[in-house]
């Protein structure tokens, strides 16, 4: 059964493009020398270059890519879900914009607020754009908010309004900014796994791990959902507890993710599209294979956002829209051929 | 044990939907709701389902109020069906009827796929199985959808089950319409109690237990098929000139619209007629007998 199989070999493909991001940079480092290298912890300390390069520099961002990659899909997945709406992003609800809002300000007005002292400086940004997300979110789910229930609809609407006036603030900072504000603001926007170092990682990893296995937990009332609000409450779904519980589920994830690697865009929309093109919509498989194909399609993606323009690298934002929204029109195009899809 | 319904009120906007209307379904009978357009019978299934909680009044299932209940407990009691089946996702058939399994104790793969495939066999769609729900043509989707909720409540629990049904017979056949009911009835004879808002009275002549008819909110009539279906009671809920025909040999007479000759002078009848082509504005329906 393809669906049995599918699993290990998801698994088994993200660890080889791990290895193939690993052996590949600038510096080429033969497979055989990754593994020494990843030996270090449990023997000896690195002494080559090879090893500090893996271990300070590639494989930081390897597991950021997993990370985030899973992260993004899967609340993609489940964005899609709650609203029964195959178009749902977490961007839709304000995370994207809310941050990148936040990030921006701190890179254009950091050193005037002196906000550095409050917390060490490379913690100041991704706390301040995972604020920015999840307060964002907040204002536009309360709005939503009518008598105990949430209308898809509002929150559709007040998302849009919430993005309207965050690009406004996001083109006012960056008119006022220094060039070389500008230029962060720029690299921010369009994303970049390579800022993010094992202190980052290891304070937001559990933001993006706990959903992952969170998120699966609630499949079943997933594809309840797909009938329709009343209908799933009619099989035993208690509906508003569910959509509280998943959408605080994908804030923490899309919200960690922005915080480290900045605005990624299209994984949370294309993943989970692709993975309903054979395992069907049945969040079972959907949550648990969007996390595994994201994952794996971010860190190839970050490999070749490394190596196309060497020395310096693309934003992997600019990488995964180029390629994300061709694909999104042709699956479009695929979809209106066959109704049925 | 029976699943109760006894609203005084029910108002949406200041206007009354549903109006002293009380309801009872007993374990393995069917119940069949009557009523023109607006009658408020949709209102007073979502009230009994639980989706809607009556301003006055109380719901009570198996002798417990309804709002004491957990949404999965009471899941397990009673299966729902609505009028309308939107599903834009492409499931195939077998997992959109497994989707009412999900509150039921599950046992083993084995035996939820068997009840799947009886739940589609019973409600006519077998065949359709593997097939991708969106491809489903209206009538397809509404047995699709009734074998749903028969599956939800096919296995016998300690108290009585129920199902309520919102015009499972609207996109159907005439053929299919009465496959339906009879595929509810095999239900019935398991014990399960039935309530099921029909809009032709022929249906509920031939396959209900027990009639009520509803209109403007309020009970009109309720009891067995044959005492409460009659010309008169008819007229007097539609607002359209009825007829019952009985061919010879047949037990069962036939509901038409359609003046009776000898009738048409009869009062009522003018009032009816004068009614429908809104002579008389905003004109309330007689008193109920």
């Amino acid at each position: 059964m393809r669906t049995l199989l599918a699993f290990p070999l998801m698994t088994l493909l993200c660890l080889a493009a791990a290895a193939l991001a690993l052996a590949t940079g600038p510096m080429d480092i033969p497979l055989s020398h990754v593994a020494g290298a990843l030996h270090f912890p449990f023997g000896t300390p690195p002494e080559s270059a090879e090893a500090a390069t893996v271990w300070q520099i590639r494989l930081p961002r390897v597991v950021l890519a997993l990370l985030v990659g899973a992260a993004l899909a899967q609340a993609g997945a489940a964005m899609q879900g709650i609203f029964r709406n195959p178009l749902a992003d977490p961007g839709l609800v304000g995370i994207s914009s809310g941050a990148a809002l936040a990030a921006v300000a701190v890179i254009v007005l950091g050193e005037s607020l002196n906000l550095f002292t409050v917390l060490p400086a490379r913690f100041v940004l991704p706390v301040a754009a995972f604020a920015g997300g999840a307060l964002a979110t907040a204002l536009v789910l309360r709005v939503a908010l009518v008598d105990g229930h949430t209308r898809v609809a509002t929150l559709l609407l007040s998302g849009l309004a919430l993005n309207a006036v965050a690009g406004a603030g996001i083109g006012f900072f960056s008119h006022v900014a220094t060039d070389s504000a500008l230029r962060s603001v720029t690299f921010w926007m369009f994303g970049s796994l390579g800022k993010a170092g094992w202190a980052e990682i290891a304070v937001a990893a559990p933001l993006l791990i706990v959903p992952l296995v969170l998120l699966p937990r609630e499949a079943h009332a997933l594809d309840a959902l797909l009938l329709g609000e009343a209908e799933a409450g009619h099989v035993g779904v208690a509906v508003e507890k569910l959509k509280r519980r998943v959408t605080t589920l994908v804030v923490l994830a899309a919200g960690a993710a922005v915080a480290l690697a900045g605005i990624v865009a299209f994984v949370g929309l294309i993943v989970p599209h692709l993975v309903r093109l054979w395992a069907g919509p049945g969040h079972r498989m959907l949550l648990p294979a969007s996390a595994l194909l994201g994952a794996l399609l971010l860190t190839l993606a970050d490999t070749a956002a490394r190596v196309m323009l060497s020395p310096t690298e693309l934003p992997i934002g600019i990488l995964t829209a180029l390629v994300g929204g061709p694909l999104f029109f042709a699956l479009l195009l695929a979809r209106r051929e066959a109704a049925d899809a | 044990m029976s699943y109760c319904a006894s609203v005084a009120a029910y108002a949406v906007g200041g206007r009354r939907l549903v109006d002293h209307a009380t309801l009872r379904i007993d374990p393995g009978s069917i119940h069949a709701l009557l009523g023109p357009n607006g009658a408020g019978k949709s209102t007073l299934l979502r009230l009994l389902s639980g989706e809607l909680e009556p301003d006055e009044g109380a719901i009570e299932l198996n002798g417990k109020p309804l709002r004491l209940f957990g949404a999965r407990e009471l899941a397990r009691q009673r299966a729902v069906l609505p009028q309308s089946h939107g599903l834009a996702f492409g499931f195939t058939a077998a997992q959109v009827v497994a989707l009412g399994r999900l509150p039921c104790a599950r046992r083993n793969a084995a035996a939820e796929a068997q009840i799947v495939e009886d739940a589609l066999a019973l409600a006519g769609v077998a065949g359709l199985a593997q097939r991708r729900y969106p491809t489903l043509s209206g009538g397809e989707r509404a047995r699709v959808q009734l074998a749903r909720v028969m599956a939800q409540v096919w296995e016998p629990a300690e108290t009585p089950r129920y199902l309520l049904l919102d015009e499972p017979t609207a996109s159907l056949d005439l053929a299919h319409q009465h496959d339906c009911l009879r595929a509810v009835r095999a239900l019935a004879g398991r014990g399960v109690g039935v309530l099921v808002i029909l809009h032709d009275p022929n249906l509920a002549l031939r396959h209900a237990d027990r009639v009520t008819l509803l209109r403007d909110g309020r009970v009109l009539a309720s009891g067995a098929p044959d005492a409460v279906i009659d010309e008169e009671t008819l007229t007097r809920l539609y607002r359209v000139p009825v007829r019952l025909l009985c061919a010879a040999g047949e037990a069962v007479p036939v509901v038409v619209v359609g003046e009776h000759p000898e009738k048409r002078d009869s009062p009522l009848f003018q009032e009816a007629k004068k009614l429908k082509k809104g002579t008389v504005p905003g004109a309330s329906a007689p008193p109920a007998s």
